[in-house]
């Protein structure tokens, strides 16, 4: 008894070892990612994955890095916090990873900042909030590509004083992405004269937002931000369409994939965002810096997967080929690729990226669009 | 613009609690059916509800099938999971305790949930409604035609069930069984078949409640423990067993969240028909409606 | 508490000390952290379960009174982890008193749904109340626990430590099992009436080790926050509530070595899985992350069906049937 006992422990340490035993070996250049492939994230973290798949087999199809191969190790977050700390914490001791790509969501992010400033590796965020590189003192490590949630935040506000709106509602909902893009909301009102009537919040959970909206249309405003990254977010417009509210309703970037606009369905026409010009490249005059990148990606990735290109898709993209460009420059020390990060320049399909130790974003608020969404479709709002 | 306020906005929160409350009377319903055939508690009820939902989703928006054709499939669908759940694991099991019982449940609904991520994924589905989207308008409150649907139809279950319970054969037996198992069993009733009819009936009740509620709220996988929870509240506020009572409670508890979401905060709204199921089963476990001597008498 | 159960600590912390000599990978003694982190849950659920009758189907909310008690008060008011884990075991010992007292007058499925009703309200608040818990963002940069000057920042030193406690809660357990009120409670679940009518004040005992096991829990949610240095209301869900009644029902209700052995194991089991997905490839089946749930279920119906004393029950039943039949033949052969 005691002896097969035994016999069962040594087998079972020898198959904890295996499995570390069985990824290592040859020196190809090893990347991490960690994407909410599935979960109530998973309509940014699916085309992130494609994206860096694709693009992967086609860097190690043309030979790789200067003749090392590039192995990704994609790690599913679930848009879950706790296992994307976890995530990360395997792709760092686990897999040696040189950089980390992801997470999707701008909590997940934060989650795993302090491990990366601690085990010093670069790690480049597929999410909006600019508090994920900002104070860059304390963000050594950490980079992103999304445009910036204040930037963002400027454009919508902008378009709104053209159209002499000036008393609005906002909604967010209580993750990450919707805390800061509401922070936001709140700082840069006082800049342009606008006065916040009505200050809402959804948990990613909820599936009836009429108590928030009877508030919003109680307090009289005159235009409502929801700002939110999760599928509930498509739930606000039919809620307003429920309640007969004919106000102006403006998304943030967190609404650039289309599907959100599709679980709108009809209620979710008119609706007023800034993203990047991925999803706008048909209307771009030829001449646009961008216009050769976005087409290249469009024209790739929805022949290959036969589904609408969407911005989440486009910020993994910009992330694989800093850090390829990196690992071209330097190779794969991870200090390195942090120095050569800041000051890498990339035209991507989130805006022309101009990286400096001050700035590990990048982008300024020219990178955005304003979209409008038509018959559950993105297009160029015209006025 | 409207700024009616006040009692406009009171029967919006009304008009929301209702549709709520009618999804727990249902889920309040189903735990009643099998409590009184078994005096046991399915914690995988919630999962019936998911059930429907989803499978009515994948008939309807994949499959486009027309509505009732779609709703007959559903219901039978559900019907044979909740045979297949009391043939396979409560039937085989002989003389068990309560612990384990409890632990059989919850094992089931952890399966039907793995299950349904793996048909389904982890995002939420959207349906079509039943019928226009277009609203109504009552004293300056909205009102969906969905809405209508869902209370009819909890009205209609009800008539149906009362029917089946007092007018029908089976149904006399099965209230027999309720009553007393033992007696019924020497009267010539086959308690055993009573037990699955009870499962399949009660899963069917859910299916529909899974159907009517999904073009609102949308559907997912892990809905199923939360609508479980609050459907078995509404049971326990309205006393165990007493199906009436459940459909009263339920309603009840859908309107108090949505006036608790609507007055004081709308983060807790879930949490409210928790407390008080809470408060009810720790002051008056026999529920509201229900008679201490009653439940004195069944097996816990 | 008997030589067998000194043997099987002794036993065990053999294991645990030689662990990170053969396991050398950071990643997998992470791993085994969070066993033992499951393991101290599991002992104290494992005691209320297995030995007062009682069923929790709150527990992961006590995982995250201990949890947000420590990261709240490393984080926001600056408290030193140790104060912390002692105000987090305070608080929970509190609110299992406050909800103990009531919710243990009921029986059966009341009590199964009352705690579960309780775990779920207690998520909706790590939700919704952002000012103290963070929200769905959680806190963030909770600060590692040091013993005697050394701060337990690594996998190797958190993990003998983790383990070190788990030792020290099994010995408070085998303690507590065989004194005036483990036999009080063995009486209690052979039958509560007679117990009762012996003079053993049966609602003192069950509140006392519901208030106990909520303490193990609180514990073990500190040490995870003291570990990943992050919070959010993910983990503290129901599912995981479930998962550690699974945990224990699978080891063996009645035996607290079962509790540790059956959350050992289902600790490791997705890692196991996922490492052999490799091999699975190979034949041609895929195995995803996304199966983890169908099978703890499976596990569980199956157990509960066919083994209800759990795999450690059965397996000592089986022993014991062994050594019962060896005993015969050689009778038999005299």
């Amino acid at each position: 008894m005691k002896k097969s006992l035994l016999m069962i422990g040594v087998v079972i340490v020898l198959l904890l070892m295996s499995g570390s035993v069985l990824f290592a070996g040859e020196k190809d250049y090893r990347v991490g990612c960690v994407f909410a492939i599935t979960g109530k994230a998973s309509w940014l973290g699916e085309p992130e994955m494609k994206t860096v798949e694709m693009i992967a087999r086609e860097i190690n199809e043309a030979g790789g890095i200067n003749g090392h191969k590039l192995k990704l190790f994609i790690e599913d977050s679930q848009g879950d916090n706790t296992r994307a700390v976890n995530a990360v914490k395997k792709l760092i001791k686990k897999n040696n990873v040189c950089a980390i790509i992801g997470p999707s969501r701008s909590g997940t992010s934060m989650a795993v900042i302090p491990i990366v400033q601690k085990a010093q590796i670069p790690l480049i965020s597929c999410a909006g909030a600019e508090v994920i590189v900002v104070p860059v003192e304390e963000r050594k490590w950490v980079f992103k590509t999304p445009q910036k949630d204040s930037d963002c935040v400027r454009r919508i506000y902008e378009h709104m004083i053209e159209k002499g709106i000036k008393d609005i509602g906002i909604i967010s909902g209580t993750t990450g992405f919707g805390n800061a893009g509401r922070k936001q909301l709140k700082d840069i009102a006082a800049e342009y004269k606008i006065n916040i009537v009505a200050d809402e919040t959804y948990s990613p959970a909820d599936t009836d937002m009429t108590a928030q909206l009877v508030k919003i249309k109680n307090a009289g405003a005159m235009a409502l931000v929801n700002w939110s990254i999760v599928p509930a977010q498509s739930i606000v417009p039919q809620n307003m369409k429920h309640l007969k509210m004919d106000i102006q309703l403006y998304q943030s970037h967190g609404f650039g994939n289309v599907k959100y606009a599709k679980a709108a369905g009809a209620a979710g026409n008119g609706i007023i965002f800034p993203a990047g010009r991925l999803l706008a490249v048909d209307s771009l005059p030829d001449d646009n810096p961008q216009k050769a990148v976005l087409l290249g990606y469009k024209n790739k990735y929805e022949t290959k997967f036969n589904e609408t290109v969407s911005t989440f898709g486009g910020h993994a993209y910009d992330s694989l080929w800093l850090v390829a460009n990196a690992l071209k420059a330097v190779g794969d020390n991870p200090e390195k690729i942090r120095e050569q990060l800041e000051k890498s320049e990339l035209v991507g399909t989130g805006g022309i990226f101009k990286l400096s130790p001050m700035d590990h974003n990048g982008l300024d608020k020219t990178a955005f669009e304003m979209l409008t969404v038509q018959d559950g479709k993105f297009v160029v709002l015209k006025d | 613009m409207n700024t009616g306020g006040g009692f406009s906005d009171f029967l919006q929160f009304i008009f929301m609690g209702l549709q709520r409350g009618s999804i727990y009377a249902l889920v309040a319903m189903g735990f009643n059916i099998i409590y009184n055939s078994t005096g046991l508690i399915n914690f995988a009820q919630g999962e019936f509800v998911v059930l429907g939902g989803l499978m009515m989703v994948t008939l309807t928006m994949t499959l486009s099938l027309p509505m009732p054709v779609a709703f007959v499939i559903t219901v039978l669908f559900v019907m044979i999971m909740g045979i297949l759940m009391e043939r396979l694991t409560i039937n085989p099991v002989k003389s068990p305790s309560v612990m384990r019982l409890i632990i059989i449940t919850i094992a089931v609904s952890i399966i039907i949930k793995g299950l349904a991520m793996i048909f389904w994924g982890k995002e939420s589905h959207f349906m079509r409604h039943f019928s226009s989207e277009e609203t109504f308008e009552i004293f300056g409150a909205t009102i969906l035609p969905q809405t209508l649907w869902i209370i009819g139809i909890l009205v209609l279950v009800v008539i149906c069930f009362i029917l089946f319970f007092n007018y029908t054969m089976t149904g006399k037996s099965m209230r027999a069984c309720a009553i007393n198992r033992d007696a019924a069993r020497l009267t010539g009733i086959n308690d055993r078949n009573m037990v699955m009819l009870s499962f399949a009936l009660s899963a069917g009740i859910g299916a529909i409640a899974g159907i009517i509620i999904t073009p609102i709220i949308q559907m997912d996988y892990a809905r199923g423990a939360l609508l479980g929870l609050k459907g078995f509240g509404a049971a326990v506020v309205g006393g165990l067993g007493n199906s009436l009572g459940a459909v009263v409670a339920g309603i009840l508890l859908g309107v108090i969240e949505a006036l608790g979401g609507g007055y004081i905060s709308s983060h807790y709204m879930d949490a409210m028909a928790l407390l008080i199921m809470l408060v009810v089963l720790f002051i008056r476990p026999s529920g509201i409606f229900g008679s201490v001597e009653a439940s004195r008498l069944k097996e816990f | 508490m008997g030589w067998k159960n000194y043997m099987g600590m002794l036993v065990l912390f053999l294991m645990v000390a030689a662990a990170p000599l053969i396991i050398r990978n950071d990643y997998y003694l992470g791993v085994l952290v969070f066993a033992a982190l499951n393991c101290l849950a599991c002992i104290g659920l494992c005691l209320l379960m297995g030995y007062a009758g009682q069923i929790s189907l709150g527990h992961a909310a006590f995982i995250g009174i201990g949890a947000y008690a420590s990261g709240y008060m490393t984080v926001r008011l600056g408290l030193s982890p140790w104060t912390a884990m002692a105000a987090g075991i305070f608080l929970s010992a509190g609110v299992a008193l406050i909800v103990g007292i009531p919710a243990l007058r009921l029986k059966g499925h009341y009590l199964a749904m009352a705690t579960l009703g309780f775990g779920s309200i207690l998520h909706i608040v790590a939700v919704a109340a952002i000012d103290i818990t963070g929200g769905p963002g959680g806190l963030n940069n909770i600060p590692a626990i040091s013993l005697f000057g050394i701060a337990l920042n690594t996998d190797t030193r958190f993990f003998y430590f983790s383990w070190a406690i788990v030792l020290i809660g099994l010995y408070f357990g085998f303690n507590l099992i065989h004194s005036r009120v483990g036999r009080g409670l063995r009486a209690l679940h052979g039958s509560e009436d007679a117990a009762g009518s012996l003079g053993i004040n049966t609602a003192s005992y069950k509140i006392q080790i519901f208030v106990l096991s909520s303490v193990y829990a609180s514990i073990s949610g500190s040490l995870y926050a003291y570990y990943i240095n992050y919070i959010d209301p993910g983990p503290f869900s129901v599912m995981h509530s479930v998962l550690l009644v699974t945990m224990v029902a699978v080891g063996g209700l009645h035996k607290i070595w079962g509790a540790v052995f059956g959350a050992v194991l289902l600790t490791l089991l997705p890692e196991f899985l996922s490492s052999f997905s490799e091999y699975f490839q190979v034949i041609g089946i895929e195995y995803k992350p996304d199966y983890d749930t169908l099978i703890y279920g499976l596990i569980l119906l199956i157990i509960m069906l066919f083994l209800p004393e759990g795999l450690f029950g059965g397996f000592g039943d089986a022993i014991h049937a062994l050594q019962g039949k060896m005993k015969r033949l050689r009778e038999a052969r005299e």
